[in-house]
C-alpha cells in the first residue's frame, strides 16, 4: 500500500522514535506490564504504515458496497439510511409487551424486537410443569396465535420490521406471525423481519434447546427454504455471535464460531440441491459489541470481509447480495455491572459507538438496569436516546467507515481475520460445526476463555469499574420492574379458554400432519402454519417435534 | 452445582464449578434445565454436602424454595443450599428466610465464594 522509498523513510524515523520512547519510559515507566484487549489480545504501543504494508487497498479494504465489503455493505451506508434502532423488549403478558412496543415506537425506535419468556423460548406452554414460576419473567409469554395477535395489535407491521429472538420453536412463532399478518390483510410477501432460528449457537452458548443437532438443522433448513420462496423480505435466520460472546468467548472466537455456523447452514441448504444465490442473500447475522472499542470495530470489519470471501471463494456465490454480511448488534449485557448501575449508560454508549463505527445495520442498546431485571420504561428510553445522540448529534454517521485506514484498525482487522480463519479450518478438519459441537469443542474453548477472564478480573489484571476498582458502598438507587406472580395463573386460564373454544378435532388432525411430515422429508412450514391457524398451542406443536426427533440433553461439562 | 428451571445462562455456574474443582472440591454439575425434584434427587444420590443454585432468569423465588422443601421432604435438609445469580435486592432476605444459607450476587470474587464454603460448610456425617 506504500511506496518502498517511503517505507524505508518510515523505518528510519521509527528508529528515532524508539530511542526517544525508551528514554521517555525510563523516566515515566509504562502504566501496565502488558497492554491487552478485553479478549487478552496484546496491543502494541504504536501502529504505523509498517504494520499494514502487506495490505492491498483495493483487494483488502476497498470501497463500501463493493467486494470485499470491509468498509460496509451499502455504498452510501448511514448517509442514505441510519441503522435500524431496534430495542429488544418483552415482559409479562402479550398486552404488557404490546404497550411497551407502542411506547418505544412513539419514542422513535424504528424496528421491533421481541423477547420471549423461558417457557416460550423452550417450546413449552405456560401450563407445563416445566414452566412453573417462569411465566413472563424474562420476556413475553406466548402460547397461541391469540397471544401473537395481542402482541402486535395496532402496530404497523406492513411498514416496520420485526425481529423475534426465538430458536428451537422458531418455525412455530414465525408461523403465528405469518398467519396473524394474513388475517390482517398483509401478504406474507410484504412482511419484513427476522427470526433468530440459529440452533448451532444454542448448543454452543445460549442453551435453549429442544431436539438434537441434526434434526434441528433440518428444521432450520426447512424455514430458510420456505422463507426464500414464500416470505422473501424475511431473514429466516440470524446467525448469532452475541450469545457466544456473552457465554465468555473472546472476540475472535465469536467471529470464528459464528461464521463457522453460517458455513454449516449454507452447506445444509446446498445438500438439498438449492442454488446458493437463491437463499444466501437472506442470511443475516447478529454480533455482540463488547467494551474493547477498537477490537470490536475490527471484529465487525473482519466479519464482513471474511463472509464475502467465504461466499465467493468457497461457495461460488455470484449475486453480490449473497456476499453481504448484514448484521444486528446488541451491546454486551455481560459487560454491565450491578454495582453503580448508572455507569452502565456510559458502557453502553461506548459499545453502541463501536457498533456504529463497525457498520451495523441494526442496533439494540442495553438499559442500565438490565443487570438487575427487565428494563423499566425510563431506563429503556435512555438506552434508545443513546442511539439517537450517536446518530444525530455526534457526527460519526456523516462519513462512511471513518476509521478505515487507521494503522491500528486495519492491522487488527487483518490479525483477527487470520486467527478466525485458523479456527474455521480446525472446525472443518473436525468435520464441520455439527461434529465440533458433538465433540464439545466450541463449548470448552469458550469455557476456558470465560474462566481465564474471570481470574483476570479477580486478580485485578482487568479492571471493572465499581467491581474490582473504585468501589463505593451503596444502596442500589434504581427502581426495577417486577413481574406479578398472578400473571402465570391468568395466562394458564386464558390459554385454557382458547383450547375450549377451538375445533379440537381440527387441531388434532393438523398436528398429526405435522408429525407425518416430520417423519418424512417434506417442508414442515406449511403444516405448522395449518396447525397454528387452528390455535394449536406452541407446546402442542413442539411436542410433536420432541416425539419424532427426540430431546437434546445438556452434556453438563465445565 | 445446579441450574434449576429453564434458564440457559450457565457461564457463572460453570465458572464456579471450575473454581471449586481447582480449590480441591469434588464437584458434580447438574447440567441445564433441571427441576427442583431432579436436583434434590441427584444431590442425595451423589451424597453432596452442599448445593449451589444458579439463576439469572427471574424464577428464583419459585425454584429455590422448592429445592429446600424437597430436601426437607426427603430428610436431607442437612445439605446446605446457597444461591448465586441476578436477584432484586429485596428478594435476598426472603431467600435467606426460606433456608438459602447464602446468596452471591454479580461481582463476587471466586476466592470469596470458595472461602465461604470452607468456613461455613461441614461435611455431612
Amino acid at each position: 500500500m506504500f511506496k518502498k522509498v517511503s517505507l524505508e523513510k518510515i523505518v528510519e524515523h521509527r528508529q528515532q522514535w524508539r530511542r526517544v520512547f525508551q528514554k521517555s519510559i525510563s523516566i515515566i515507566p509504562e502504566r501496565l506490564k502488558r497492554f491487552s484487549t478485553v479478549s487478552d489480545r496484546p496491543i502494541q504501543n504504536l501502529y504505523t504504515p509498517l504494520d499494514i504494508q502487506d495490505l492491498d487497498y483495493t483487494n483488502d479494504i476497498g470501497f463500501p458496497g463493493l467486494y470485499p465489503f470491509t468498509r460496509g455493505v451499502q455504498p452510501s451506508m448511514y448517509r442514505g439510511r441510519l441503522w435500524t434502532m431496534r430495542m429488544f423488549a418483552g415482559l409479562g403478558s402479550a398486552r404488557d409487551t404490546n404497550k411497551r412496543f407502542h411506547f418505544l415506537v412513539n419514542e422513535g425506535q424504528t424496528g421491533l424486537s421481541t423477547a420471549f419468556d423461558m417457557p416460550t423460548l423452550m417450546g413449552y406452554d405456560t401450563e407445563s410443569p416445566k414452566a412453573r414460576g417462569e411465566c413472563g419473567r424474562c420476556g413475553v409469554a406466548i402460547d397461541t396465535l391469540k397471544d401473537m395477535e395481542m402482541l402486535f395489535e395496532g402496530l404497523p407491521i406492513d411498514k416496520i420490521t420485526t425481529s423475534m429472538t426465538i430458536n428451537p420453536p422458531a418455525a412455530v412463532l414465525w408461523a403465528m406471525y405469518i398467519v396473524m399478518a394474513e388475517k390482517w390483510g398483509i401478504s406474507r410477501r410484504v412482511i419484513g423481519g427476522t427470526i433468530q432460528n440459529d440452533m448451532l449457537k444454542e448448543f454452543i452458548a445460549q442453551k435453549t434447546f429442544m431436539c438434537p443437532p441434526k434434526p434441528s438443522m433440518r428444521l432450520i433448513a426447512d424455514t430458510i427454504e420456505f422463507g426464500t420462496k414464500e416470505v422473501p423480505q424475511w431473514n429466516p435466520v440470524s446467525i448469532s455471535g452475541y450469545h457466544i460472546r456473552e457465554a465468555g468467548s473472546t472476540a475472535v472466537q465469536e467471529l470464528a464460531f459464528t461464521l463457522a455456523d453460517g458455513i454449516a447452514y449454507v452447506e445444509a441448504l446446498l445438500e438439498r440441491g438449492l442454488d446458493v444465490d437463491s437463499f444466501a442473500p437472506r442470511l443475516s447475522f447478529f454480533f455482540n459489541s463488547h467494551l474493547d472499542f477498537f477490537e470490536e470495530i475490527c471484529k465487525f470489519r473482519a466479519a464482513r470481509r471474511m463472509w464475502a470471501k467465504i461466499m465467493r471463494e468457497r461457495f461460488k456465490a455470484k449475486d453480490p447480495r449473497s456476499l453481504w454480511l448484514r448484521f444486528h448488534t446488541q451491546t454486551a449485557g455481560c459487560s454491565l455491572t450491578a454495582q453503580q448501575p448508572y455507569n452502565n449508560v456510559v458502557r453502553t454508549a461506548l459499545e453502541a459507538l463501536a457498533a456504529v463505527l463497525g457498520g451495523t445495520q441494526s442496533l439494540h442498546t442495553n438499559s442500565l438496569d438490565e443487570v438487575l431485571a427487565l428494563p423499566s420504561e425510563e431506563a429503556a428510553t435512555i438506552a434508545l436516546r443513546t442511539q439517537q445522540i450517536i446518530a444525530e448529534e455526534s457526527g460519526v454517521a456523516h462519513t462512511i467507515d471513518p476509521l478505515g485506514g487507521s494503522y491500528l484498525v486495519e492491522r487488527l482487522t487483518k490479525e483477527m481475520e487470520e486467527e478466525a480463519f485458523e479456527y474455521i479450518k480446525k472446525i472443518d478438519d473436525m468435520g464441520g460445526m455439527v461434529a465440533a459441537i458433538e465433540n464439545n469443542y466450541p463449548q470448552m474453548e469458550i469455557a476456558d476463555a470465560a474462566y481465564k477472564y474471570q481470574i483476570q478480573i479477580d486478580n485485578g489484571e482487568k479492571t471493572v469499574v465499581g467491581v474490582n476498582k473504585y468501589i463505593t458502598e451503596e444502596v442500589l438507587p434504581v427502581e426495577i420492574l417486577q413481574i406479578e406472580a398472578e400473571l402465570e395463573k391468568q395466562q394458564i386460564e386464558w390459554t385454557d379458554q382458547i383450547k375450549n373454544s377451538r375445533d379440537n378435532s381440527k387441531v388434532k388432525e393438523t398436528l398429526e400432519k405435522v408429525g407425518e411430515a416430520a417423519q418424512g422429508d417434506e417442508n414442515l412450514m406449511p403444516f405448522i402454519i395449518d396447525s397454528v391457524k387452528e390455535y394449536a398451542t406452541e407446546q402442542e406443536i413442539c411436542d410433536v417435534f420432541r416425539d419424532v426427533f427426540g430431546v437434546y440433553q445438556d452434556p453438563g461439562t465445565y | 452445582m445446579a441450574k434449576p428451571g429453564l434458564d440457559g445462562h450457565d457461564r457463572g455456574a460453570r465458572i464456579i464449578a471450575r473454581a471449586y474443582r481447582d480449590a480441591g472440591f469434588e464437584v458434580v454439575y447438574s447440567g441445564l434445565h433441571q427441576t427442583p425434584e431432579e436436583i434434590v434427587q441427584a444431590a442425595i444420590q451423589e451424597d453432596v454436602d452442599m448445593i449451589g443454585l444458579s439463576s439469572l432468569a427471574g424464577a428464583h423465588m419459585y425454584l429455590f424454595p422448592r429445592v429446600v422443601e424437597f430436601l426437607k421432604e426427603k430428610g436431607a435438609d442437612d445439605i446446605v443450599v446457597c444461591g448465586g445469580g441476578i436477584f432484586p435486592e429485596e428478594d435476598i432476605p426472603k431467600l435467606k428466610e426460606v433456608g438459602i444459607k447464602e446468596v452471591f450476587t454479580p461481582g463476587t470474587p471466586l476466592t470469596e465464594i470458595v472461602k465461604w464454603v470452607v468456613d461455613n460448610v461441614e461435611p455431612r456425617s
